[in-house]
């Protein structure tokens, strides 16, 4: 086991490099040039390829490049940077490259304040390309999770052949803490085998096992198009039939592996009557809020997601059911509160605690005091004749 | 009866594709010919480890999905980027990319004009056909002034780019400009491209104008355009088009080399701080 007092970044890094990162293409940008600044001084030394890219656009597609040739690759980035990624991704999306996207958010729109944290890119990452597709975001609370889940993400991009999302915020990329790491990691290992190379490489019968992806240059001849296609890659931009099975078997194979990918903590009392669903740094405070919570006397409990997308509504339901106060606390104006207002049903509240800009957190005495508001509100309307 | 041989060019393609989506006439069967004569005669018998990469654009259903050899169809400009990312990840294959004016020199005239400057290691064939022609006929970066287009329906009046020119500035190794007349010219510097110059960027503009939004405009056939384009584009003299013939052909180390280099920096003792 190797201990090390490292910032979030810092950890996205090396587990980017334990998990087999041989290409990392990237253009600086606040918060997240740590990541760039260290893989930039190890990559070379380890025998992969490190560049600056001339803009976000080109890093993204770089790395399709590299990923496509059967070579483990990332970027990182932070909110300007991630809008002009958009377009990358959702052909990662089509062509199936099994790349991992890091965005370390800071406030925004426009150029908003490079240096200080949010949680606003959280639907952006879902909906943020044209077109219909389902793309696996992973939210780490901790540079151990910033650890963690960047392994987990190679693990998923590689097993599944989908682009991987690692949303981090500036909290968690900046701060500094102590991180466990085994001393050997398992390569994640491709989904698909030399067995599978005569396979087609566009389509599977099975629609939650990935297509193989053969390597390049060697005789395959694989024809790859971002374009709609059949299962041999021929382009097929006219029939009705080639496009929706394609789309369709694109979203099952992420869909069909929930399972697999969505990941989520739960802390705190069974059955929670006041009930925190946070996500991020913004979990953290989070968990103090319960404790003070119980601490007060009221049943409470923390579900954090580590998992963005796909949500797991099951799971979310399973949770929010049982309460009668949810919180959510998001350094934006409201984004994953809608998700939990889906599954709440009548006479459960889900009140939604919003800030953002300056560096400013949500404290745990804020959501504290809210929860505690609405109980008291609850209760009175319950307690009406 | 006797029977027809096979022509040379099949081997080289995805059969079950043809015949090609391109218009009667189009000079991108000209440069898929010339380019298919190239490999022939360097002893290319089948395109394996040559990757050919194209974005979005008439031109870039050259390789996708006729060449039968690992093609990728970027998106609209990315072209290069990708390239650039198969190319450092697989050092031993070639990379090849072909795309038209507005791809390379419009939307993805940055990675472009960077590839360039880092001497990277890729063959870059720009096929201008002065329109985006599979958009039905806009004005491009290298249109005609006066030329009359849908976008510019009382005749363009932006200067026209002269895109190989600009590349010649860079740090790139080896710039050529040739006209679908050019045969056998464009055919040597392909050659070139693949075997004397090996190393770094490579640039060869085919100036092939768009049949359909072009030459039919000017009231010509493909015949008689050729026939004009082999009077005008003599080798080596100012033309309409810029400058034909080969512009710069050195041999520099190409980003490999000095990305290989750089990490023996980083290896024996450098302690990169």
């Amino acid at each position: 086991m190797r201990v090390e007092f490292l910032s979030g970044n810092e950890a996205v890094a090396k587990a980017a490099l334990d998990a087999g990162l041989k290409f990392y293409a990237g253009y600086p940008i606040t918060p997240s040039s740590e990541i760039m600044h260290y893989l930039a001084r190890e990559l070379p030394k380890k025998g992969g390829m490190f560049i600056q890219s001339e803009d976000e656009l080109a890093a993204i597609n770089m790395v399709v490049g590299a990923a496509l040739a059967g070579v483990k690759s990332m970027t990182a980035t932070s909110g300007p940077g991630f809008s002009l990624m958009q377009e990358g991704l959702g052909y990662a999306v089509m062509v199936e490259a099994p790349i991992v996207i890091v965005n370390v958010m800071r406030a925004g729109p426009g150029t908003g304040q490079a240096t200080k944290a949010a949680q606003g890119d959280v639907m952006q990452a879902r909906w943020g390309r044209h077109g219909d597709q389902v793309v696996v975001v992973l939210a780490p609370s901790s540079p151990q999770e910033a650890y963690d889940l960047t392994v987990k993400a190679f693990e998923i991009a590689w097993g599944l052949r989908v682009p991987v999302v690692v949303l981090s915020d500036e909290f968690v990329g900046h701060g500094r803490e102590v991180v466990e790491m085994p001393d050997k990691v398992k390569e994640p290992e491709p989904g698909w085998g030399p067995e599978d190379y005569s396979k087609p490489p566009f389509g599977s019968d099975d629609p939650r096992k990935p297509p193989p992806l053969p390597p390049l240059g060697e005789g395959y001849d694989l024809l790859i198009t971002g374009s709609t296609h059949d299962e041999w890659g021929y382009r097929d931009v006219h029939s009705f039939e080639t496009h929706f099975k394609l789309v369709k078997r694109l979203k099952e194979k992420v869909l069909g592996n929930i399972e697999k990918i969505f990941m989520y903590e739960y802390f705190g009392d069974d059955e929670a009557d006041i009930l925190i669903v946070a996500y991020g740094s913004m979990s953290r405070p989070a968990r103090t809020a319960v404790r003070r919570l119980q601490a007060a006397g009221f049943s409470a409990g923390l579900l954090k997601l580590k998992t963005l997308w796909p949500m797991n509504y099951d799971v979310l339901r399973s949770y929010v059911k049982d309460a009668r106060v949810v919180i959510v606390p998001e350094l934006n104006l409201g984004q994953v509160v809608y998700d939990v207002r889906i599954v709440a049903g009548n006479d459960t509240v889900v009140v939604p605690i919003n800030k953002v800009g300056g560096g400013v957190p949500i404290y745990a005495c804020e959501i504290v005091e809210k929860a505690q508001k609405v109980w008291g509100e609850a209760l009175e309307e319950a307690l009406q004749p | 009866m006797r029977r027809l041989r096979k022509h040379f060019s099949r081997k080289y393609l995805r059969e079950e594709v043809l015949p090609t989506p391109f218009c009667p006439g189009c000079f991108n069967g000209v440069v898929m010919n010339v380019m298919f004569k190239a490999f022939e005669e360097l002893g290319v018998e089948r395109l394996k480890g040559y990757v050919f990469v194209s974005g979005i654009g008439c031109s870039s259903w050259i390789p996708s999905p006729h060449i039968k050899a690992d093609t990728i169809h970027t998106l609209h400009g990315r072209a290069v980027a990708v390239a650039t990312g198969v190319k450092l990840a697989k050092p031993n294959l070639n990379v090849i990319v072909i795309g038209g004016d507005g791809d390379l020199a419009a939307i993805g005239f940055n990675h472009l004009v960077h590839a360039a400057r880092r001497n990277m290691d890729l063959l870059v064939i720009l096929v201008n056909n002065l329109v985006y022609g599979m958009t039905r006929g806009q004005a491009s970066p290298t249109t005609p002034e006066g030329m009359r287009t849908v976008t510019t329906p009382y005749g363009a009046y932006e200067p026209v780019m002269d895109v190989a020119e600009l590349i010649a500035r860079t740090n790139a190794n080896y710039v050529a400009r040739w006209c679908v007349a050019n045969f056998n010219q464009l055919k040597n510097s392909i050659k070139e491209a693949l075997s004397k110059h090996s190393k770094g960027f490579r640039f060869i503009e085919v100036i092939a104008p768009c049949i359909t939004y072009v030459v039919r405009y000017e009231g010509k056939t493909p015949g008689q355009k050729i026939k004009e384009l082999m009077k005008v584009c003599r080798p080596n003299t100012e033309t309409p088009y810029g400058r034909i013939g080969i512009l710069k052909a050195e041999d520099k180390p190409g980003y490999l080399d000095r990305y290989f280099e750089y990490v023996k920096r980083a290896t024996e003792g450098d302690k990169g701080e």
